[in-house]
């Protein structure tokens, strides 16, 4: 491959790969995403491979692999271009189909496509961008995702890669740079939304030759996959944003920290950084500028902590990572002791945006205190789950309403939660508030990384509160004792109120304990844990006092509070949820009321889920006792005439 | 991924060398090294550490702590099969716990744990993105989506 | 090294550039109550009892004295309501696990704090990590080292290492706040001497 020495090279091998690309040629982008791939996206590609090879069509038609565009949940999924006919929840059976239909016969397949929920007039829509889940969104980084294969420079190259990088190497010095990010009014993506720009400030100022950059791609909150689909399905665009924040800044050394848990991140962003040295926009005299800057990888080894920055200079040290006092800070001592920044994958991925467009491509989106876009992982109780990009200033309701389709199986909103274990949840009354990073701390949560979990009436929020808790306690790396101690007492006291021995003064209590450990902890990691709690406790204070007085779980969750009891009255003895449950807990028989054995019961649900819903014969019940089965000779269904007896 | 062998065996040494010579000898890779052997290996046997120790001239007690602090390590050898209950936050609202409770149940074992004839290795992980599939349960890398109690226990059968 | 001035309880105080605030306070004689902290050893940062109010810019946090750098013009209050309440949840906390450590006795009665309020988990070790650091930076041994992480943390000796060192030096007993280490010592000692293979906590 060429090495490209200077931004009039660059310009012209890019010219020359599109000119050799035809943009009427039918290109098949399946998306091979780690969410599509679990769900079978390699089998369509194979079988969709050897369609075209076998109708003859190999030069007429590309099939390319693609990142995530996020909407993993109709996976496999996959856009025929130029007509961005988006077909979802492939099988490889399909295939024949859709080369000889779509591509030779230009038909589209209608059972392939979107529905649009609700209209029971199966409406359906032909392309990508009109699917509401989509259409609703402001894709500006994830929105080259389906376009580009994430193994091909080239595909990056022909979408306008790389040329911010010509830019800001040859047309701007580093000082203009670092303003140019200041103006942009870019604040941090990976939790804390601190100005970018600032940061770049203080570690280009730290006057020392070494220097490092860091992505961090550690993304350890469990319920969000942002950085993911980023590193994995455009990693170049992470590569030419921290370059560029290199230049800046004054490094020639960045590292990469992204989780193991990552394979094809690891893997795709491995390829990326051996394609740019290859090209020479990573290695020596880069595009003919005189700057230098190579970048290597590190793998997390499964620490949530050690996405928090000083931890994870720990670990790239080859450490335990327990966090380090600040300050000092990473701009000023941080890798091996030199000044460093970190950055979050998507912060870095702004990066090339602002260069090219300049800084008001940012500063005319968004509120006062928050522009640019966010990307959301929108998953839990809700119709369209994904990964979501969108405006910063749009409201809490119109993601969960109009990008995620409202609340499945006509359930009732309860709450979504932010910003995963550091964040809170939001209850209805708030849900008019903008997604900002000032706003959302304002109600008790926080914008944090970009989960976002809608949760129904089934969820119980002492549960949740325990559950991150829970995580947290696992999490810690232990070493100072108001987070490590705190956070045991808090989740002691949590699971007994779940198992029904609060006690009156407990809600009391945890305010406390979460004062301390929100106050005196050495990190993040324990300054913010207590916001679960203490938000959980702010907005469904009746939740808890239920737990604790009554003994009753209002969303039927916690299980030693409840029972399943099946009801002799509405029980036809159809025996499915006799031959379903694993425990084997229930007695009865054919025309014999169904009876649950409640000492061998596990609450596993089984029989509520399985109970046909023209019967509904299985009930649960909290906080009140369960009544006594009723005697074995009443059992009998004799026949229809039973009941009028 | 489907076919794994079950080694109980220490690794060979000279594997380890070149792994380590790989980083050369670099203390601040101990990390990476550590991550190497555990994937060749998918565990990490005793001499292993104290060869690593040596090598790359790292107290023994810091690496007991690393092993026993990041999750990616397993000091006991892996089952035939590895098994993974997501528990990220989505599928713990979709009922992530009572998937966990029965697969527990059914073979025996706790999170973390192998069991005695090493058939099965049970860990919980968080979020492997496919949240809209929850609760998910990966069996050597085989996804499984929207598992239900009853449902696993078919799952976990088929696996010999 | 330039100088510092900063206000301790109401009460100016020179400093050094690059102190922490616990060294200008004791520099002064004001006195901030330490567990995890010892002058031969780097400071630690872990329990949290020296955590004092410091106010700058206008702007108030409970920060721990033996980690925290002095800087001009900031002013340090080793009690308040806030930091009392702190230093006394935290010594619950600890007696949870050692109620009966020496080393907490006088600290409880100061702040108030009631052994009994947390349900007893007596792991005894309140994982200060004297014995650790000290087995590192003074004897350079490293016989003994913490495991796991979270709530799961604890510390153990390295057997093959402890049973050539540990006999002959036991230097790190009497910093124990505690009567853990001994104990675990103990333990070890039994562990290795019958049978010298050594299994991992997490086996089994
Ligand atoms: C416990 C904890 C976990 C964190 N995890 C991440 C993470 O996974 N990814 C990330 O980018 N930032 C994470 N952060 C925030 C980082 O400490 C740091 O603020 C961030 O990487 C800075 O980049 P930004 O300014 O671009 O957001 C975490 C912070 C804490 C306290
Ligand atoms: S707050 Fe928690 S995670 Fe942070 S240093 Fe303290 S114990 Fe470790
Ligand atoms: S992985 Fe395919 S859409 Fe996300
Ligand atoms: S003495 Fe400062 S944290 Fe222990």
């Amino acid at each position: 491959m060429p090495r490209i020495n200077s931004p009039a090279e660059l310009e012209a091998f890019r010219k020359d790969i599109i000119s050799k690309r035809d943009p009427d040629k039918p290109c098949i982008a399946v998306c091979t995403g780690t969410g599509c791939l679990a769900l079978g996206a390699a089998h369509v590609v194979t079988a969709l491979k050897e369609e075209v090879k076998k109708q003859g069509l190999k030069t007429k038609v590309d099939v390319r692999e693609t990142g995530c565009p996020g909407f993993c949940e109709r996976g496999p999924l996959l856009v025929i271009y130029p007509e961005e006919i988006c077909y979802l929840q492939m099988q490889p059976g399909d295939a024949q189909e859709i080369v000889s239909q779509t591509i030779v016969a230009k038909k589209v397949i209608d059972r392939l496509l979107y529905v649009v929920p609700s209209t029971d007039k199966d409406e359906k829509i032909v392309q990508e961008s009109e699917i509401p889940f989509y259409k609703n969104q402001m894709r500006n980084l994830i929105g080259n995702n389906i376009k580009i294969d994430p193994k091909s420079i080239d595909d990056y190259l022909a979408v306008g890669g790389y040329s911010a990088l010509a830019k800001a190497l040859c047309q701007e010095t580093p000082e203009q740079l670092v303003n140019l990010v200041k103006s942009s009014n870019l604040r941090g993506r990976g939790g804390a939304g601190f100005p970018a720009g600032i940061k770049w400030e203080f570690a280009r100022k730290s006057a020392d030759k070494t220097k490092y950059v860091i992505v961090n791609a550690d993304e350890g909150d469990p319920g969000a996959f942002m950085d993911r689909a980023l590193l994995e399905g455009n990693p170049h665009s992470v590569l030419e944003g921290l370059t560029i924040g290199a230049y800046a800044i004054g490094s020639h050394e960045g590292y990469i920290y992204v989780r193991q848990e990552y394979p094809l991140a690891v893997e795709n962003a491995g390829i990326a950084i051996k394609q740019a040295e290859e090209y020479g926009f990573l290695g020596k005299n880069i595009l003919g500028s005189g700057f230098d800057f190579t970048i290597k990888m590190h793998q997390g080894a499964g620490a949530f902590v050690c996405g928090e920055e000083t931890a994870l200079l720990m670990s790239l040290e080859g450490k335990p990572g327990e966090p380090r006092p600040r300050p000092p800070y990473p701009a000023v001592k941080g890798l091996w002791g030199k000044p460093t920044n970190i950055n979050n994958v998507e912060t870095w991925a702004n990066i090339p945006l602002i260069i090219n467009n300049g800084p008001d491509f940012l500063t005319s989106i968004g509120t006062e205190g928050s522009k640019g876009t966010k990307i959301f992982s929108l998953v839990g109780k809700v119709n369209n789950t994904g990964l979501v990009e969108v405006p910063m200033g749009i409201t809490l309701r119109d993601i969960i309403y109009k990008v995620g389709g409202g609340i499945p199986e006509g359930k009732k909103f309860k709450a979504v939660q932010t910003g995963g274990p550091s964040g809170g949840c939001i209850p209805e009354e708030h849900l008019d508030i903008k997604v900002d990073f000032d706003e959302l701390a304002k109600v008790g949560a926080i914008m944090g990384s970009g989960g976002m979990i809608v949760m129904d009436e089934d969820t119980c929020m002492v549960d949740v509160a325990r559950y991150f808790l829970d995580f947290l306690s696992d999490e810690s790396c232990g070493k100072c004792s108001p987070c490590r101690e705190g956070i045991r007492q808090m989740l002691k006291i949590l699971t007994n109120i779940s198992e029904g021995k609060g006690r009156e003064g407990d809600i009391e209590l945890l305010e406390e304990l979460a004062e301390a450990t929100g106050d005196a902890s050495l990190c993040a990691l324990g300054r913010t844990a207590p916001n679960p709690v203490l938000s959980t406790i702010r907005y469904f204070r009746d939740e808890y006092e239920a737990h604790i007085k009554e003994k009753r779980c209002p969303a039927y969750v916690c299980k030693e509070l409840i029972s399943y009891y099946i009801d002799p009255d509405k029980c036809k003895a159809c025996m499915i949820c006799l031959r379903k449950c694993p425990a084997q807990a229930i007695i009865g028989g054919k025309n014999q009321i169904h009876v649950i054995d409640q000492e061998k019961c596990t609450k596993c649900g089984t029989c509520f889920e399985v109970c046909p819903d023209r019967f509904g014969a299985v009930t649960r019940l909290s906080g009140e006792p369960v009544p006594s089965p009723i005697p074995e000779e009443a059992r009998i269904i004799a026949g229809k005439s039973k009941k009028d007896e | 991924m489907a076919n794994k062998k079950v080694s109980t065996a220490a690794m060979g040494s000279s594997k380890i060398d070149k792994i380590i010579a790989k980083y050369q000898g670099n203390a601040g890779s101990l990390i990476q090294v550590l991550l190497e052997i555990q994937s060749e290996n998918r565990w990490l046997p005793r001499e292993a550490l104290d060869k690593v120790s040596k090598k790359l001239k790292v107290p023994l007690n810091r690496i007991q702590h690393i092993v026993t602090f990041y999750k990616a390590f397993s000091l006991v050898p892996k089952g035939r099969h590895e098994v993974h209950v997501c528990t990220g936050t989505a599928c713990h609202v979709r009922g992530a716990p009572r998937l966990l409770d029965s697969v527990q149940d059914l073979i025996g074992i706790r999170p973390g744990e192998t069991d005695l004839d090493l058939k099965f290795s049970l860990e919980t992980v968080n979020c492997l993105g496919c949240c809209a599939l929850g609760p998910v349960m990966v069996v050597d890398g085989e996804y499984h989506g929207k598992m239900a109690p009853a449902k696993s226990e078919e799952v976990l059968k088929s696996y010999e | 090294m330039s100088e510092i001035l900063l206000q301790i309880d109401g009460i100016e105080v020179k400093a050094k550039e690059g102190m922490s605030i616990l060294e200008a306070a004791q520099s002064a004689g004001i006195y901030i109550p330490t567990l995890c902290h010892h002058e031969k050893l780097q400071p630690y940062g872990a329990c949290r009892i020296c955590t004092v109010e410091a106010e700058t810019g206008g702007r108030t946090n409970l920060v721990a004295a033996c980690v925290s750098p002095v800087q001009p013009n900031l002013v340090v209050r080793t009690r308040s309501e806030k930091v009392d309440k702190t230093r006394k949840i935290l010594l619950e906390q600890f007696l949870a696990h050692a109620p009966d450590a020496p080393a907490l006795q006088d600290l409880a009665q100061e702040y108030g704090a009631d052994k009994d309020r947390f349900e007893k988990e007596s792991s005894f070790c309140i994982l200060c990590g004297l014995c650790v650091r000290y087995c590192a930076e003074v004897k350079k041994k490293n016989a003994v080292g913490f495991v796991d992480r979270g709530a799961r943390r604890e510390i153990s000796f390295i057997p093959e290492i402890a049973s050539k060192e540990c006999w002959k030096c036991k230097e790190c007993f009497p910093l124990c706040p505690t009567s853990y280490l001994q104990a675990a010592y103990h333990l070890t000692e039994a562990l290795v001497f019958p049978s010298p293979s050594f299994e991992p906590a997490s086996e089994g």
